[in-house]
């Protein structure tokens, strides 16, 4: 809005643009490079790595060996529910920890919520000895949900932090309201809080998702096995000690990038949604 | 019917006493405003008439039975906030059935409540909008409409017209007095703006640092304020205080006198000033004096004088309109 503002100045806009722009090409490079070798023989690659595809050096083989490779489909799978399975979790159970915290006072609230947050500065993989070790005494390696509960757990720290600030803004006369007209904490909680927090969703989605699937250290340690195999771990087939089937990992790269898009184009609905879904006042 | 009984009530928010023993009894059918400056725990008592916070000690009962462990929503109540605090995803029509909905109603009795509640208020056009799609006026009609659909023994308003511009505030004001007088239920309402509590209560109660300072009809607290700080917060302009030695009044530590009875003269008077300032609002002439004696005055004089800035003048307190207080603040009668 503040663009249209009658007395900007063209310079200024332009300058702004121009940045923006730039900064967009920097980030998008390695993705088209990743997208136009992918669609290259192996030759071409290496010998004009920036140059697109033409008649001459177009070659699906990348895809074609991935395809062929009879499990990818399946890693797919797994990547997918391990990522929607842990984003569903973090979302939720981050949702319902930070409207407790914001809403309820119980003795160590802060203390609690201190603690909840304080995950967010120690990286989970320190931890990864012992969550090994949890994991074998409990049957769940080479299993879905050793993931995903390893996910869960490390994106809910972030996920309650943001999301309590945000609940803390959402109306206390909206909740009383509710509460006089006899819904249920539950109801409160799904059908007045969350839909006023969507947009504060949305970006912790968006933050939480992005690590887990392109993430390798926990499917190589927890779940390596053929069936439970992702798509980062199943990718790794191709890139050997000496030589790396180079065209099948850009390939690869490129197919994985899909499903996160989709999901991230769901995603920023939800947030544009959520801001312009006019609230309480 | 509706009768609200408070015993002892008091809240603390960790160290802080927000409210520090609270007695009021309330009749069914009657109008009663709470009154005080922002910050005095009007909002945290009503939350607690409401049930939606527990008091920290005490009692409260709604047509004699002990309250306590009710929830919000079985206290026979219904409540409208100063932000409306619709739910922003259902229509009108839904915003007003949710409470009888959650209850089990009968749909037909739904239906013949939003009615009577719609027509009341003039709202029927509006039923299938949502509240993002109403202006400030038409949702605080749409929270009050919600409230009189639920047919509550005891309706509890929070600053319901401190959102809302000059001119719709009065509108809604004789709204909710008017409403008042149809459906006769127990009302209690909070704000922070005397006029509003002078012009719709039936008793006034005024709050200030968690206590109750005084009790009374409007015209008892205007007539008979139990002490400085009601003298000082019901009126407006408010009263004049001055030192009682300096304004010639033994037997006392402060004298008040309301600027509406004050009168002026250039020739003589008990007291004397220069203007330092005039306000002609036509039906009233508010005068603003410096007094060497007492210090600064407020006259109000009713219709056009033509008094300006820099005239010197006489004020004299009105027979029988000058309020003594003693050290404690405690009017002297
Ligand atoms: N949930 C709460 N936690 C801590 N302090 C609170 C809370 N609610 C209200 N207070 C404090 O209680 C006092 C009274 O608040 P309130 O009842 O809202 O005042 P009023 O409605 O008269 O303006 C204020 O000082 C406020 O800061
Ligand atoms: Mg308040």
């Amino acid at each position: 809005m503040a663009f249209s503002r009658a007395r900007r100045n063209l310079i200024a806009e332009l300058g702004a643009h121009a940045i923006l722009l730039t900064f967009t090409v920097i980030a998008l490079f390695p993705v088209l490079l990743v997208l136009i070798n992918s669609l290259k023989t192996k030759k071409a690659i290496f010998r004009a790595p920036l140059a697109p595809p033409d008649a001459e050096t177009f070659d699906l083989i990348g895809y074609a060996t991935v395809l062929a490779q009879g499990n990818f489909p399946f890693y797919f799978w797994n990547s997918l529910f391990v990522t929607l399975g842990s984003l569903f979790l973090v979302l939720l159970l981050g949702a319902m920890a930070a409207f407790a915290l914001s809403e309820y006072r119980f003795p160590f609230n802060r203390f609690v919520a201190l603690y909840m947050a304080l995950g967010i500065m120690v990286p989970i993989r320190l931890g990864t000895v012992g969550i090994l070790n949890l994991m074998v005494a409990t049957g769940l390696v080479n299993t879905h949900w050793a993931l995903i509960l390893v996910y869960t757990a490390q994106g809910l720290p972030l996920s309650i932090f943001i999301l309590s600030e945000f609940m803390a803004v959402v109306s206390k006369d909206l909740k009383a309201a509710g509460r006089i007209d006899g819904l249920s904490e539950y109801a409160i909680f799904f059908r007045l809080v969350l839909p006023l927090v969507r947009p504060a969703m949305a970006t912790v989605a968006v933050f939480t998702m992005i690590p887990i699937w392109n993430d390798l250290w926990f499917p190589l340690i927890l779940a390596p096995a053929e069936e439970t195999k992702t798509l980062t771990l199943g990718a790794q087939v191709f890139v050997g000690q000496f030589v790396s089937n180079w065209n099948a990992i850009l390939a690869a790269m490129a197919l994985a990038i899909i499903p996160v898009l989709i999901l991230y184009l769901i995603f920023s609905r939800q947030l544009i949604r959520g801001i312009t879904a006019g609230a309480v006042k | 019917m509706g009768s609200l009984k408070l015993t002892g009530i008091r809240k603390s928010f960790g160290a802080v006493d927000v409210l520090k023993g609270i007695d009021l009894e309330v009749a069914d059918g009657e109008f009663v405003i709470f009154v005080g400056p922002s910050g005095c725990g009007k909002s945290t008592l009503l939350r607690i008439i409401a049930g939606l916070e527990d008091a920290s000690d005490g009692r409260v009962e709604i047509d004699g039975r002990d309250v306590s462990a009710v929830p919000p929503a079985k206290r026979g109540i219904a409540m409208v906030f100063q932000t409306y605090a619709l739910y922003p995803h259902l229509t009108v029509r839904d915003n007003m059935a949710l409470g009888l909905k959650q209850a089990g109603a009968a749909k037909d009795t739904i239906a013949s409540q939003i009615e009577m509640a719609s027509a009341m208020l003039s709202l029927e056009e509006y039923l299938q909008r949502r509240p993002a799609e109403l202006s400030g006026g038409q949702r605080q009609r749409v929270a009050i409409g919600r409230a009189i659909v639920r047919d509550p023994e005891l309706f509890l308003f929070d600053e319901p017209l401190s959102n809302l511009d000059a001119a719709l505030r009065v509108n809604t004001r004789l709204e909710i007095a008017r409403l008042h007088r149809e459906i006769r239920s127990t009302m209690v309402y909070v704000t922070h703006d005397q006029v509003e509590a002078m012009t719709l209560a039936d008793r006034i109660v005024v709050l200030n640092g968690g206590i109750i300072e005084q009790v009374g009809s409007p015209m008892e607290l205007y007539n008979k304020p139990a002490n400085r700080f009601v003298a000082g917060f019901i009126g407006s302009p408010q009263m004049n205080f001055l030192e009682a030695e300096r304004a010639g009044e033994p037997g006392c530590a402060s004298v008040g006198v309301r600027p509406e009875h004050f009168s002026v003269s250039r020739d003589g008077g008990r007291w004397s000033g220069e203007a330092v300032h005039v306000e002609h609002l036509g039906a009233d002439t508010i005068l603003y004096l410096d007094s060497k004696e007492v210090g600064t005055l407020t006259a109000r004089l009713f219709g056009e004088h033509a008094f300006t800035a820099g005239d010197t003048l006489h004020v004299t307190p009105l027979e029988g309109q000058l309020y003594r207080f003693d050290a404690d603040g405690r009017t002297l009668f």
